[in-house]
């Protein structure tokens, strides 16, 4: 009898012991849901590769806690509703510990409810700052909200002596987010919205439009859209010899947008953008400069195309989440949530994050910089 | 609002509705001599802008060989649409055979996705030159480009069908195929003919387009929608209609834009479609059908 138990509790032993030997060996799993297909492709393109690049680089480190890490990558075709279907899968099949993405507001504000609801932490690459505001339990994101962009653009107007801008949005989440915030940060930023024009995001022809603008009394234009609605833009204000400065927004912070727009047309544009795309010009000091070279030239190495800040946006996500699964000691959902909540001045390729349990974005205005395109490339304005 | 915009206005919507009016030829020409829509014309259109943007980047050709050569191309493509898809389903109810474009379109476009990725290109425009002031209004000399094409694409055509024997032949498959049949005309032959005319028609559309509006994988969609609409505004089966109804959505539309507002751009156009499609059922310039009882 007493040999029995002996036996049997050595069996038990044996057997915890080997499924902890298993346990330890598997990978902590963190999922990411990108839209590598569709219109949203090519935010969700760059930063399906970048979070593949991430998770090679943090393996061959050795890990996290002593385990390798999984990305593993859903593709929700930029539609919300395929979003939902793949956290759904997320969550109960891969039982992932984070989530990476979505790559749009959309869908990411389709995805919140479930990651509330299953308690796993989410860290957005979309922009819109309706992802953190009001503040979700459990929903992070690294892109600067658009209310940052803004600002730098009406500052720099200001500072040139531009009192009146015509705004020129694209009729889609986006653009639409960019128009409300251009609307209401104008007064407190001592400027007046003259024109306020739409334009629809397959649109091939603005000069209806810019026709409107040129005859009021805009001193210049503010556009808000990714492309490639704002590349027609510009090549339809270089037609109607419009002369009047031209903002962008720093959705087409890419070199695309140049190839797009073509060199003469989007010579002088100015656009507030992550200090990526300038990563050269950044001063040796900065505290981005070692971080920003390094993932440019191995992203360009590896997947032969330019680096864009879309990719960074999965970088720092990623990142982020290695970065309070260490800090924490700990892969447990709940336990990286709060980690990540603590995050505090952690230098990414968008800017520094500071997590607090009021700011789920983490961002201030200095991680945006002018830039003016000058002869087909990025000029970082002092 | 001065005279200036106004005229700008014309001017761009032209422009554009030249290409809804040749993507609305295309539909013309395979609805008259089969009597379906083909809905892969959009895709003969991105098609178009598509290759001749590719043969320049990956072929290194120049600009006048590559427009040609993707003309072709797209021309070939129709033949073999109508080859591998159409002649096969003869003889089947028209329904189907609308299925089997909706088949092709998705097809050709997931085909340009892999082929050639999901990223927007630009084509250089066929003749340098900055823009032309036209009394306040400026024009591109690609704009000149765009409508002169169209408009020798339309005396072309009326030319074919009035003086040729192939283009009579065409014309009366469109009356009645069963008659033309035993009148000793190829019905086969004539519906290919169409096929490989409506996809040069689309691709001219495409490469004459591509440097003013740039070209990418998913442009067929709103580009056949479009051409669908001007189609049936102008009365389904008409060419000169089929031209006519595509400048009259394009201007519609940038005047929609200009005066009332930029939102509602497309939505004003089709509400105009609608409310006339109302008043005249079988379009501007169709006549009315009293058969098939």
């Amino acid at each position: 009898m007493e040999g029995m138990k002996l036996f049997s509790a050595a069996l038990l032993g044996g057997a915890l012991l080997l499924g902890g030997g298993a346990f330890a060996a598997e990978p902590i799993r963190i999922g990411a849901i990108f839209s590598v297909t569709g219109p949203a492709a090519f935010l969700g393109e760059p930063e399906r590769n970048t979070a593949k690049m991430l998770e090679d680089e943090i393996n061959k480190g050795g890990g996290l806690l002593g385990r390798k890490i999984e990305v593993v990558v859903y593709d929700d075709e930029s539609d919300p509703t395929k979003a939902v279907t793949a956290v759904d899968r997320l969550i109960k099949k891969d039982k992932v510990v984070a989530i990476i993405g979505p790559s749009t507001t959309g869908s990411t504000l389709a995805i919140a409810p479930k990651v509330e609801e299953g308690k796993v932490p989410l860290v957005s690459c979309a922009a819109a700052i309706d992802i953190v505001s009001p503040v979700r339990r459990f929903v992070f994101k690294t892109p600067q909200s658009d209310v940052l962009a803004v600002k730098q653009i009406y500052r720099h107007a200001k500072k040139n002596g531009i009192s009146k801008v015509a705004i020129l949005t694209a009729s889609d989440a986006f653009g639409s987010a960019g128009r409300k915030e251009l609307k209401e940060l104008a007064e407190k930023s001592g400027v007046a919205v003259v024109a306020d024009e739409v334009f629809g995001p397959k649109d091939t022809d603005m000069n209806a439009q810019l026709t409107k603008i040129k005859g009021t009394a805009a001193q210049a234009i503010v556009c808000w859209g990714t492309n490639p609605g704002p590349a027609v833009i510009a090549r339809n204000r270089k037609q109607l010899g419009i002369s009047m400065p031209l903002y962008m927004s720093h959705g087409v912070a890419s070199n695309k947008f140049i190839e797009l727009a073509g060199k003469e047309n989007a010579e002088g544009i100015l656009l507030p953008a992550g200090r990526l795309i300038v990563d050269e010009q950044v001063a040796e000091k900065h505290p981005q400069k070692k971080l920003l070279t390094k993932y440019a030239k191995e992203y360009e190495a590896r997947f032969k195309t330019p680096v864009s800040s879309f990719g960074g946006y999965a970088f720092d996500a990623l990142s982020l989440v290695a970065q309070a699964i260490k800090s924490g000691k700990s892969a447990e959902p709940a336990a990286i949530r709060d980690s990540l909540e603590k995050t505090k001045g952690f230098w990414a390729t968008t800017g520094e994050f500071t997590f607090t349990p009021s700011d789920h974005n983490g961002l201030t205005e200095d991680a945006f910089v002018m830039v003016r395109i000058t002869k087909g490339g990025w000029e970082m304005l002092k | 609002m001065p005279f200036s915009s106004f005229l700008q206005f014309i001017v761009s919507g032209v422009t554009v509705g030249a290409t809804y009016g040749l993507t609305a030829l295309g539909f013309t020409m395979i609805f008259n001599t089969t009597g379906i829509i083909n809905f892969a014309q959009g895709e003969f259109v991105m098609l178009g802008g598509m290759l001749a943007v590719f043969s320049m980047k990956w072929g290194g050709l120049p600009l006048p060989v590559a427009v040609p050569l993707s003309v072709l191309l797209v021309t070939a493509m129709g033949v073999g649409v109508d080859r591998l898809t159409i002649r096969p389903m003869r003889g089947k109810p028209a329904v189907s055979l609308v299925i089997v474009t909706i088949g092709v379109s998705i097809l050709l476009r997931g085909g340009a996705m892999l082929i050639f990725g999901k990223d927007t290109h630009a084509l250089p425009p066929f003749s340098e030159g900055a823009a032309i002031p036209l009394g306040g209004a400026s024009l591109l000399p690609q704009s000149i480009w765009v409508v002169g094409i169209t408009l020798a694409v339309l005396v072309a055509m009326k030319v074919f069908f009035d003086r040729t024997i192939t283009g009579k032949a065409m014309l009366a498959c469109a009356c009645d195929r069963k008659a033309a049949s035993l009148m000793g005309i190829n019905v086969d032959v004539m519906v290919t003919v169409s096929f490989a005319f409506s996809a040069l028609v689309g691709a001219l559309g495409g490469v004459i387009l591509a440097p003013i509006t740039l070209t990418a994988y998913d442009v067929g969609i709103l580009l056949g929608l479009k051409g669908f609409a001007a189609c049936i505004l102008g009365g389904l089966g008409n060419p000169f209609g089929a031209v006519a109804g595509g400048l009259i959505i394009g201007v519609l539309e940038s005047l929609g834009a200009g005066f009332l507002s930029s939102g509602y751009k497309d939505a004003i156009a089709f509400v105009i479609l609608l409310a006339l499609l109302f008043l005249r059922p079988s379009g501007l310039f169709g006549k009315a059908s009293a058969d098939r009882v």
